[in-house]
């Protein structure tokens, strides 16, 4: 149910009311209070893809004081220092929108804020690792990049950890910011948690999410624009292997007017019970004219015993917009493809190779650092020659 | 003798499955292209010259129920479709598939492996693949693109020649090559298919709609092609009376009317 308040008498006053009341119905309300967000059944719409006795870990809030290991690598300029979760609520891309990301906030043993100075013109790129020991972990990370500064951020995972987290991106106006994040954890991982960003006026945010590792992965990706102009591309990787879940919930508002999106999620599944989920929520909110929004996902099923949910959704508050659409695809490889270079002798299990390489090479270009494009390769070579043969 | 007999193609009888049950399009093809020859196939939309086509590469579409192919004595039916590429066929396909996110120059270099067993040395390779496509008035930057991905008719079918130029088969089958080109495409694809044919011990089998590509390309014989089979053969003054009074001739025979 969509709560519009709809004025009909035009003035400005009124319909910038209306914005403010207008609520994507997939969307519960952003709070702090661990609270608001009440223990899930499985049968809520936000829940309902979710297996959630498998994230039980993530949704009880037992506290914990451990930390994953943190290694850092910063560019001349950028600091890193703890911060407390009063300061990190206050500068914080956006609150949490469930309770995984709640809890984490609270939770959290402090957090930690990264610094881009504004104008800094970073050459290599700012790095994080973070590697879990067997542990739960809540944790609260705020990476803000200073107006007009350009920058790639690259936030990877790594072993074996229940680990509730929230993230945010602040860009500032006019910045450039190449945002990755990578969950190439260990296969008991449970990573859950909500990653926000908030795009500058005239900013230029381009995330490259990869989900690799893990028992199941569950990330809500919420972004907004703090001004005109902004413009935000997300790219998504995953690949599935049997008995994971990897949950992507995307929800990006367009709450400013001239303001650009492009989402383009792509996953490839193999094994029983491989299972992904790409829901993607788009809100262009009557404010938001002169925008442009497209999202796209493309699941491959490279064996039976796969499932892969895709949902797609696009709510228009105003018709003064330049473009919106999207698309979903699921299916199996395409026999024309493979014929088409087998015929040319390549053998079946080459061709097949051939197929997913170009289908995730577009996405992995966009990462924009070349010593982790050929590492991710790599990693998607190893995965498939799990299952594709001959 | 079976090393040099090029293409032989007996009773070829082949179905495909329909929304209204088995359909046999091939009714007994028989034909034989020696090499060096230029064989040109000729007949009327529906008459099965694609089916001919496609059954002898392998499309998993097409069943074959009774029948053989081989090639230079080697039967092709019963191999998958990339070991018949491995044994000397090559199809040039009407309608080019597109393979998203894999370049030409790795597309190229990945089958040219494939064919001769192992990796051709980049230095004279670049050099070769770049001078295919100036051949075929193509540009270097071509080899960055994604395979047939936003390619235009005629660029589909000028990949088409530059992979036959630098694969190099013994046997390369042609299905429309010669359709949706615009003249100055038509000429410099013809001159593609000559270059390769004049090796003196490749096969050629030209499969078209069309005669005018035959003002470019000699063929040494010309089959007419009507319902599943071969109802006419004879030299390129077949293809002459063909340009002056079309299928209908041989459509009436056919159908018994």
């Amino acid at each position: 149910m969509t709560a519009t308040i709809d004025k009909t008498d035009g003035s400005a006053r009124n319909l910038q009311e209306a914005v403010e009341t207008v609520e994507s119905h997939l969307h519960p309300r952003p709070s702090w209070v661990v609270a608001d967000h009440p223990m899930p059944t499985g049968r809520e719409e936000i829940w309902r893809f979710t297996p959630v006795k498998r994230i039980q870990g993530l949704l009880d809030g037992t506290p914990s004081d451990a930390h994953l290991v943190w290694e850092e690598t910063l560019p001349a300029g950028v600091t890193s220092r703890a911060i407390t979760e009063i300061e990190a609520r206050g500068i914080s891309a956006e609150e949490p929108v469930d309770r995984v990301s709640a809890l984490a906030a609270e939770l959290s043993p402090g957090a930690r804020l990264i610094d881009v100075p504004a104008e800094a013109e970073l050459a290599d790129p700012v790095s994080i690792v973070l590697r879990g020991q067997r542990e739960l972990v809540w944790g609260h990370i705020v990476v803000r990049v200073g107006a007009h500064a350009r920058a790639t951020v690259v936030v990877r995972h790594e072993g074996s950890a229940t680990y509730g987290a929230k993230l945010d991106l602040v860009a500032g106006d006019g910045a450039v910011v190449n945002f990755v994040t990578i969950q190439d954890w260990a296969d008991d991982t449970v990573h859950g948690g909500q990653t926000s960003v908030l795009v500058g006026r005239d900013a230029e945010v381009r995330t490259v999410t990869v989900s690799l590792g893990g028992s199941l992965v569950r990330l809500t990706e919420t972004s907004r624009f703090a001004g005109p102009g902004g413009s935000l591309e997300q790219f998504g990787l995953y690949f599935v292997d049997a008995g994971q879940h990897i949950e992507h919930r995307l929800f990006v508002d367009h709450n400013a007017p001239q303001t650009h999106s492009k989402v383009d999620y792509r996953g490839a599944l193999q094994g029983k019970g491989a299972h992904s989920v790409w829901v993607g929520d788009v809100l262009i909110r009557k404010v938001a004219e002169q925008i442009s929004t497209y999202e796209a996902n493309k699941n491959l099923v490279l064996t039976d015993g796969c499932r892969a949910d895709s949902v797609p959704n696009l709510e228009i508050q105003t018709g003064q917009i330049e473009g919106a659409g999207h698309s979903s695809t699921t299916g199996r490889f395409d026999d024309e493809q493979l014929f088409y270079l087998q015929s040319r002798g390549i053998d079946a299990r080459e061709a097949k190779r051939l197929v997913v390489h170009g289908f995730f090479a577009t996405i992995i270009a966009k990462i924009g650092v070349p010593e982790l494009e050929g590492r991710l390769m790599t990693a998607i070579e190893a995965e498939l020659a799990k299952s594709v043969s001959a | 003798m079976a090393l040099n007999q090029g293409l032989v193609v007996s009773g070829l009888h082949v179905t495909v499955e329909t929304e209204a049950g088995t359909k046999e399009i091939l009714k007994g093809v028989d034909l034989t292209v020696r090499p060096g020859e230029i064989h040109a196939i000729m007949g009327p939309n529906g008459s099965g010259k694609s089916t001919l086509a496609y059954s002898i590469a392998g499309h998993p579409k097409y069943t074959i129920t009774s029948g053989s192919v081989t090639l230079d004595g080697v039967e092709l039916t019963t191999l998958s479709v990339d070991a018949r590429a491995r044994a000397g066929m090559f199809l040039a396909m009407q309608y080019p598939v597109e393979v998203p996110g894999v370049s030409v120059a790795n597309f190229l270099r990945t089958a040219k492996t494939a064919l001769t067993g192992e990796a051709p040395k980049v230095r004279t390779w670049i050099k070769e693949v770049n001078e295919s496509l100036a051949r075929l008035d193509l540009e270097h930057e071509f080899s960055a693109r994604s395979v047939n991905e936003g390619f235009s008719g005629g660029e589909k079918k000028r990949h088409e020649i530059v992979q036959l130029e630098l694969l190099n088969p013994k046997f390369a089958v042609l299905d429309e090559t010669d359709s949706g080109l615009d003249i100055d495409a038509l000429r410099i694809v013809s001159e593609g298919v000559n270059r390769y044919a004049s090796q003196g011990d490749r096969g050629v089998l030209l499969i078209t709609h069309y005669t005018r590509i035959l003002r470019y390309i000699n063929p040494d014989f010309v089959h007419v092609f009507v319902d599943g089979h071969i109802v006419e053969e004879g030299g390129r003054e077949l293809a002459d009376e063909l340009e002056a009074s079309g299928y209908e001739k041989y459509t009436k025979v056919a159908t018994g009317k």
